[in-house]
This record gives C-alpha cells, structure tokens and sequence, in this order.
C-alpha cells in the first residue's frame, strides 16, 4: 500500500482527484440546476494543499459571510463534505422553491430546514458520484447549515485536518449561473477527506 | 501610523504600542491576547487544539493552547513584559455547527479549547480579565495594545470591547 505524504503527492494522484471532483460536483450541479429550474455552470476542479492560515482564500476574506452546510461522511471514506454558497444564493434558492421573490438573508425556520435539503440533495448527488467510481460506501450525516463568517466555519475542517499535520488537502469546484450576473448563483463544493481515506481513494481506482 | 497586526490560524504575533493585533474569523478556535498594561508589549495567539501531547504532529506549537500559550508568555517577558503585570482576554471557542443529540468530539472541540485555555493560563499564574467564549457563532477580534481593549465583531451583532 503506498502510503500518501500531502507534501509529496504524484501528478497523476493530483490529476485523479480533480477528476473525482469534477465527476462529483458535475453531477451535483445538474442537481441543483434542476432544483432551480436555472443552468448553471461549474469551474474547473482545485485540488489544493493549503496552510491553515490560507485556507480561506479558497473563498476570498475570512469575514465574508457565507451559507456553509457540512455533512459529516462516515463508512469506507470518512472526512467531510461541505457546501459554502453566498446567502443571497441561498435566498434565490429558497425563492424558487417556495415560489417566493424575498430578497431577505434572515432565514425563518422552515426556510433553512429547504436549504439543509437542498444541500442534502446536491451533496448526495457529488457522493453518490464518488462512491460508485471507487466502490467504496459513504455513510453521510444529516446535514447541519450556519450562515456566518467564512472563516469561522472553515474552521470546523481546518482543525480536524490540523489533528494529523500543518496542511489541508482539499477538493473544490466552484460554480456560477452561466448569463444573468444580477441574480448570480455562485458557490463552492469542498470535500475534505481524511488522510487514509485519500488512499483508500487512491488505492481503489488504482493510483 | 498605526499598524494592524494580522494573526492566521495557528499562528501568533506580538506587537508594542500603539499597534493592534487582530484575528479574523474566528470560529472554532480560540483567540487569546496577552497584555502587559506597564510596558504595553501584546501577544495574540490563534490556538486550534487544546493538547500537543495527544496529537503525533505537533511542531507547530502555536497550534495548541498548551504549548503556545507558555510561548507566547515567554516571548513577551523576553521582549521585556513585566511577567507578573501579564493579563489576558480570550474569545472564540464557538460551536459552530451542532449534530444532532450525539456530539461528536469535533464538534465539541470549540468547548474543550476554551477548557484548555484556561488551564494553561492557570499553570502560568495569567489572570483573565474578560472573555467571549463559546456559543454558535464566528468572531473578528481587534487588540488595541495602547489601552487593552478587545473588540469583537459578529455577524449580525452589536460590535463589542471586552
């Protein structure tokens, strides 16, 4: 089994996994554009080896305010997967599917319970994806959402990966509404495995 | 001019009159400024773990509150910081996302940073004087090293000076 060092990773094992993320948040994607009835197009996948202290220029400044819903993955890959967007995406999402055109980024109840849906939907769509390229199972958690600074909820994967070394390793694709610039969806999908279960994903399409 | 002083995750600065230090973003993590009201030598250190010795990786000392508060103590009275004058303010240590009835111990880590905070503190005899811990939300912190004041920034909240 060849071990995998975060500060040694191979092109090809970098290669490997952005194609995992563009298989994952491509198929992610088509489910959140049929949720919203809108096209959306995604970027090009990051795999990034980043210092703690960078890790939220991923997203630009650490006090942007952002939607993060984190879904803990258990079973043959453990780690994390997470779903940051803008809160006013997460108004234009909420608006389609109750047929409502507030522009409000204070959520009621019943409104962030939709937005903890919908990223179920759409993680589970990037997950399935994963799990049936490697044939590993992925047990996922109910998903939990907080609306606050990016930095802050960055925080919750930064410190179980600062557990095991001085970087994160982590997968992500951005996403965007391909014309209208006003009502812009845009968004991030980060997947944070654990160390050993890179190589399980590593090791099971045979990098 | 004024300079602020800007502290990443793991990582800590210190800083004389009349310079700010600053943390941003602040979730789970534990911001802990030390302050010298004499000489007005300030540390800040963004801690993420609370204990080195149960982590195999752990070179970074400014990574736990163990290790890197004693540094940052002892960084400051090598800069000349009056050791028993030494004060401290925390904030952070928030619950950022909650699972659920069973709480895992990632997501009570917010928790037992404030915990180790305080012992560490404790151990090297620092008085803290004010704090803003724990509860669900992300903090900015801004130390003003002329005057000892902490301010904290939230979303969707009043600013406040501890």
């Amino acid at each position: 089994m060849s071990k995998i060092n975060l500060n040694d990773l191979s092109t090809i094992q970098y290669d490997v996994l952005k194609e995992l993320g563009n298989i994952g948040a491509g198929n992610a994607t088509t489910a959140l554009a049929q949720l919203i009835n809108k096209r959306v197009q995604i970027g090009v996948p990051q795999v990034r080896l980043l210092e703690f202290n960078e890790i939220s220029s991923v997203i630009g400044s650490e006090e942007n305010v952002m939607a993060g819903i984190l879904i803990m993955l258990s079973g043959e890959i453990n780690g994390m997967m997470m779903f940051l967007m803008y809160p006013e995406v997460a108004r234009s999402m909420i608006n389609v599917l109750m047929c409502d055109n507030s522009d409000s980024t204070d959520f009621n109840d019943i409104e962030i319970s939709a937005v903890m849906e919908v990223g179920n939907i759409i993680a589970g769509a990037y997950l399935r994806s994963l799990s049936e390229l490697t044939g590993l199972t992925i047990d996922v958690s109910v998903p939990m959402l907080q609306i606050d600074m990016a930095g802050a909820i960055l925080s919750v994967p930064a410190i179980e990966f600062s557990k095991i070394g001085d970087k994160v390793l982590l997968i992500e694709t951005e996403f965007d509404d391909e014309n209208d610039k006003k009502d812009t969806i845009t968004g991030y999908y980060i997947l944070v495995p654990e160390l050993d279960s890179y190589e399980k994903i590593l090791e099971s399409l045979g990098v | 001019m004024e300079e602020i002083i800007k502290v990443g995750m793991a990582d800590m600065k210190m800083c004389a009159a009349p310079n700010k230090l600053t943390t941003l973003g602040l979730g789970s993590c534990v911001g802990i400024a030390l302050y010298d009201p004499v000489t007005k030598i300030s540390g800040m250190i963004h801690i993420m773990l609370p204990d080195s010795t149960r982590i195999k990786n752990n070179t970074n000392i400014a990574k736990f509150a163990d290790t890197g508060i004693a540094a940052m103590y002892e960084m400051m009275i090598r800069k000349g910081a009056l050791a028993a004058g030494i004060v401290a303010k925390i904030a952070g240590g928030a619950k950022m996302f909650s699972y659920g009835a069973g709480n895992s111990d990632l997501m009570n880590v917010g928790d037992r940073n404030v915990e180790a905070t305080k012992e560490a503190l404790r151990k090297l005899n620092i008085r803290i004087v004010a704090e803003d811990t724990g509860l669900n939300y992300g903090r900015t912190i801004v130390f003003d090293s002329l005057n000892g004041d902490l301010l904290i920034k939230a979303v969707g909240k009043p600013e406040k000076v501890i």
